[in-house]
């Protein structure tokens, strides 16, 4: 191995890492007199900078490779999933600019790229303690993101919750990645499923998936690991949430996803109705089933869009969970698909509520009254995201979820074993329509107090959000342009 | 050239959206050409096409080649006679909602966006974007119920919009299963329509899918017991709402329960057939009964319409030619009717008096104030009851003779149905009218506005359209019949020839 080597396929990490410095110090020695908007918007182009220029040295550099055995593994599709989440980070660092909760914008804005990174690497691990280390860097940045706000007791309290649940589950991951390399003696995916085939289930293994599956199910919110999730989006400055629920979201689902189909590649077990087989997939089928029911039937007695939204992304990493656990090429880029426009959805859910936070002072259903008298472009912006997360077509969230649930069902055609989840999760879904229906009840029928202003949409976030449905409805009625890179 | 029926209602959609918010007048009547435009499209691409028999595609291009989705739209001579049908209730809503003032332009946007969706259901022939479009028109639903209707607007709204997701969720539970079925059996991927049509699906399979899908549609067609959402929604919504419920949206879920339903699993529907005919008397009577009894004018109607769509699903059930056709001629004939006596119930009596209550409209002697909404509503009236000389009577005697020679008894209780459908148009008519109660708190100083020209126009075209259909059904029937017999419905009415 050659230093050299590395930089060439690491080169759009090592570009962002420069661009958190350069953030850093412009902000820090070159704007110190500005006021905080001015600072915001600087710190906004100089990431914005980083992050395209990382993202074109991701797209253009064709360079494959594996280096040292797994620790960084560089292909097409990783390439492709790092331009998402860079994409991603763009529209977080957009949306942060209508936040009024901050005044360190060098450090802030640094954060969020350090948590960029750390998930870029986690996309391309392939070893476990490789996956581990950035797992790690990406959920540090992400506490102290959920803290931001210092003024509030409440971000205080959530980002505390956030980081003891984060870290109990961090050693549950540990437990189990230590006896994965008890077991096979590698802390290689591939090298750990072949030493691990034809081994059986047995006690050692199963805790090992149980423990990975903690850890993990902690990181995408799924019941029975979820509690941090709602107050986390509640009390987190609004952007923040936003980047724990899209960017983190997906490179979680990615990484889970080829632990469990690659490391734990002879241990897949069987969810199938009245086939059950102990391995992995029916302990993620309880955990998916579990999370359906819970965050679905939560979500509606919530009077906070943010914990509305919290619950939603519990019962929608439910619905991921299907994709990892069908287990075929086409759940795969099912899951990636689904992920994907997810982000992009929660994102566009959570600047609309950053904006209307801003202008009214809470997020409460009530706060939405006449939405679409008071900023009427906004309001259509908030009715494409929430009926794209309620999968109503031609937006993104139908067609994900119809590719989701079609590749869970096609899994085990023969005798449609795991039919019996795609129904629970799609009688689940008619019932989401309710609670997303409730916030467009607010926005599109009620009527704002008569005194209340139009509300001022920064261009920068409006510009963003934009952005964010037209690609939510091209998706949908589009789906291969982003299909065939998956 | 059919498919512009589609993009027609979204281009106005956008145009509607781009004006000011105060132009209500130019919004009413671009809506109106928009309409109008739909309306000539249709039958033009309906005359123009030469055998209504054959599924004559209009475009189809691959969409998803992973699932084996194209957009395929396509149109036979049922779908034929849907698209004409929801050309002319559009033109009927909107002049029906001439006086809509609050919010104009957002009103019409949302009603064009419902009847684009529409359009977009009786011409799909791929089943993913069949159900597409037919999701698509639950949100303009809500909206319309919602923020313009009255009566418990937001509880009826929320209850039509539920009903239709859980609905339209049990249909997507039948079609991923028989999607993933008819890919391991044929070896590739595909939604069209036609071609899941000729994969014979195992005997066990469609015993649990085809009452899954069945229903999912059904619950749209006011299918008894699940048609609670019918009667209130019809109430809370304004009145072009509550026109286009029952004219073309409570028709959607007929449609489906018809063209993918029952298509797709033409054994389900034998194993099912006496289930779904008894379900189909019970909402003919028991629509029937309680709308005998109701206080509220409009529940009357909204009563009525459980029990006329009844008659179609009876039609469905029969499983032979002339029950069939009897079922669509029914859709039509329904649509038009119904369309009318909520038109004469929401605007012209409710906006000009502001009760439907029959106590207060005893003492107000509508009959002499309001002539016209009187004549009008004796002969959507006696259209109802299925007077020969209108659609209704044509349609529902098809229903009924294809319905004896399969169940001799519930053909019965369906005429017995019919009987009381005399009763409770003669019931309202007389009460809402011709009442010779002494004038009360509302009497004759109280001018009511006079039929606008709007009004008229739309009355004398649904009238005459349910004339025409009923002097010559042929019209009509010349369209459907062509249908059963080609190759689309050889397995489902093989069984139970003519």
């Amino acid at each position: 191995m050659n230093y050299l080597q590395v930089i060439q396929l690491a080169a759009p990490e090592t570009a962002l890492t420069i661009t958190v410095l350069v953030v850093l110090a412009v902000d820090l020695i070159v704007l110190r007199g500005q006021t905080v908007e001015q600072r915001f918007h600087a710190g906004m182009l100089v990431s914005i900078i980083g992050c395209l220029m990382a993202a074109i040295l991701a797209f253009a550099h064709f360079e494959q490779g594996n280096l040292l055995n797994g620790m960084l593994v560089v292909d097409p599709q990783t390439n492709f999933l790092k331009v998402v989440l860079l994409m991603l980070t763009i529209f977080t660092v957009l949306i942060s600019a209508s936040g009024k909760f901050t005044e360190h914008v060098g450090e802030y804005l640094s954060l969020v790229l350090l948590g960029t990174i750390g998930l870029m690497f986690l996309v391309s691990a392939e070893d476990l303690l490789m996956i581990f280390i950035s797992l790690e860097l990406a959920s540090l940045s992400l506490y102290i993101l959920t803290a931001f706000n210092k003024r509030n007791a409440r971000a205080s309290e959530a980002a505390l919750k956030y980081f003891l649940f984060g870290g109990m589950s961090a050693a549950f991951l540990l437990f189990g990645f230590s006896l994965l390399y008890g077991l096979s003696g590698s802390t290689n995916l591939p090298q750990i499923a072949a030493s691990l085939a034809g081994r059986g289930p047995d006690l050692l293994l199963l805790v090992a998936i149980v423990t990975t599956v903690i850890g993990f199910g902690f990181k995408v919110a799924a019941v029975p690991f979820h509690l941090w999730a709602p107050d986390a989006y509640e009390g987190a400055p609004t952007p923040s949430a936003a980047f724990i629920a899209s960017g983190s979201k997906v490179a979680s689902f990615y990484i889970l996803a080829k632990i469990l189909t690659l490391g734990f590649g002879g241990a897949e077990g069987s969810a199938v109705w009245h086939g059950y087989v102990s391995g992995w997939t029916p302990v993620i089928a309880i955990v998916a089933a579990l999370s359906m029911v819970l965050g679905n039937l939560t979500a509606i007695v919530q009077s906070s869009v943010k914990r509305l939204l919290a619950y939603s992304a519990i019962a929608h990493a439910g619905y991921m969970l299907l994709g990892v656990l069908a287990n075929t090429p086409s759940s795969h880029s099912a899951l990636l698909f689904y992920v994907i426009t997810y982000a992009l959805t929660v994102l566009g859910a959570f600047g609309v509520v950053t904006v209307v936070e801003a202008a009214t002072g809470g997020d409460a259903l009530a706060n939405f009254a006449g939405l679409n008298r008071r900023a009427p472009g906004l309001s259509l912006c908030l009715l494409v995201f929430l009926l794209s997360l309620a999968g109503i077509p031609p937006l993104a969230g139908f067609i994900g979820k119809f590719f989701l649930f079609s590749a869970a069902g096609g899994a085990d055609a023969e005798h449609l074993g795991l039919l019996w989840l795609v129904i629970l999760a799609i009688v689940m879904s008619a019932v989401s329509f309710y609670y997303y229906l409730q916030v467009l009840k607010q926005a599109y029928v009620l009527d704002a107090a008569a005194d209340a202003p139009a509300i001022k949409v920064p261009p920068v976030t409006m510009f963003a959000l934009v952005l964010l449905a037209a690609l939510v409805i091209i998706l949908g009625c589009a789906p291969g342009l982003l299909l065939r890179h998956l | 050239m059919l498919a512009w029926t589609i993009y027609i209602s979204f281009i106005g959609v956008l145009v509607l959206m781009l004006l000011p918010r105060e132009a209500a007048r130019a919004a009413r009547i671009i809506a109106l050409l928009t309409a109008i435009a739909g309306c000539v499209v249709a039958f033009a691409g309906a005359i123009q096409q030469s055998n209504p028999g054959e599924v004559t595609t209009i475009v189809k291009v691959p969409w998803i080649p992973s699932l084996g989705a194209n957009y395929f739209l396509a149109a036979d001579g049922i779908s034929l006679v849907l698209v004409v049908l929801t050309g002319l209730a559009a033109i009927a809503g909107i002049l029906f909602s001439w006086n809509v003032e609050k919010r104009t332009k957002e009103f019409f946007a949302f009603y064009l966006a419902l009847i684009g969706g529409v359009y977009g259901v009786f011409l799909s022939f791929d089943v993913l974007l069949l159900f597409m479009f037919y999701e698509l028109t639950i949100i303009p639903k809500y909206f319309l119920i919602a923020r313009w209707g009255s009566t418990r607007k937001e509880y009826g709204a929320m209850k039509l919009a539920l009903f239709s997701f859980v609905g339209s969720h049990l249909v997507l539970i039948g079609l991923i299963a028989a999607w993933v079925v008819a890919r391991a059996q044929t070896g590739h991927a595909s939604l069209d329509l036609l071609e899941l049509s000729k994969v014979s699906f195992p005997l066990g399979f469609q015993h649990w899918v085809f009452p899954l899908v069945f229903v999912g549609f059904g619950i749209l067609a006011g299918l008894w017991p699940f048609h609670t959402w019918a009667p209130t929604g019809h109430v809370a919504a304004p009145t072009a709402g509550s026109m286009l419920l029952a004219g073309v949206v409570m028709k959607l879920g007929a449609y489906g329960c018809l063209r993918v339903a029952m298509v797709l699993f033409p054994e389900g529907v034998r194993m099912w057939q006496g289930e779904i005919a008894a379900l189909a008397v019970i909402g003919i009577i028991y629509g029937a009964g309680v709308a005998l009894v109701q206080k509220d004018f409009k529940f009357v109607i909204g009563y009525s319409s459980v029990s006329h769509m009844g008659f179609v699903l009876l039609g469905l059930a029969t499983l032979n030619t002339i029950g069939l056709s009897g079922a669509v001629l029914q859709m039509f004939s329904h649509g038009i009717i119904a369309g009318l006596l909520f038109a004469v119930v929401g605007r012209m009596v409710y906006d000009r008096t502001h009760t439907r209550d029959f106590n207060d409209l005893q003492t107000m002697q509508l009959g002499k104030l309001l002539p016209f909404a009187g004549v009008t509503f004796v002969l959507a009236g006696v259209a109802s009851m299925g007077l020969p000389g209108f659609s209704g009577f044509v349609a529902e005697l098809q229903v009924l003779m294809g319905a004896w020679k399969v169940f001799p008894v519930a053909t019965i209780l369906a005429g017995l149905g019919i009987i009381v459908g005399v009763a409770y148009i003669l019931r309202a008519m007389q009460k809402a009218f011709y009442s010779d109660a002494p004038p009360g708190k509302f009497g004759h100083d109280h001018p009511l506005e006079p039929i606008s020209v709007p009004e008229r126009i739309g009355a004398v075209m649904l009238i005459t359209a349910s004339l025409v259909i009923g002097l010559f059904p042929g019209l009509l029937l010349n369209w459907i019949q062509p249908c059963l017999n080609s190759p689309l419905f050889e397995r489902l009415l093989k069984g139970g020839s003519l």
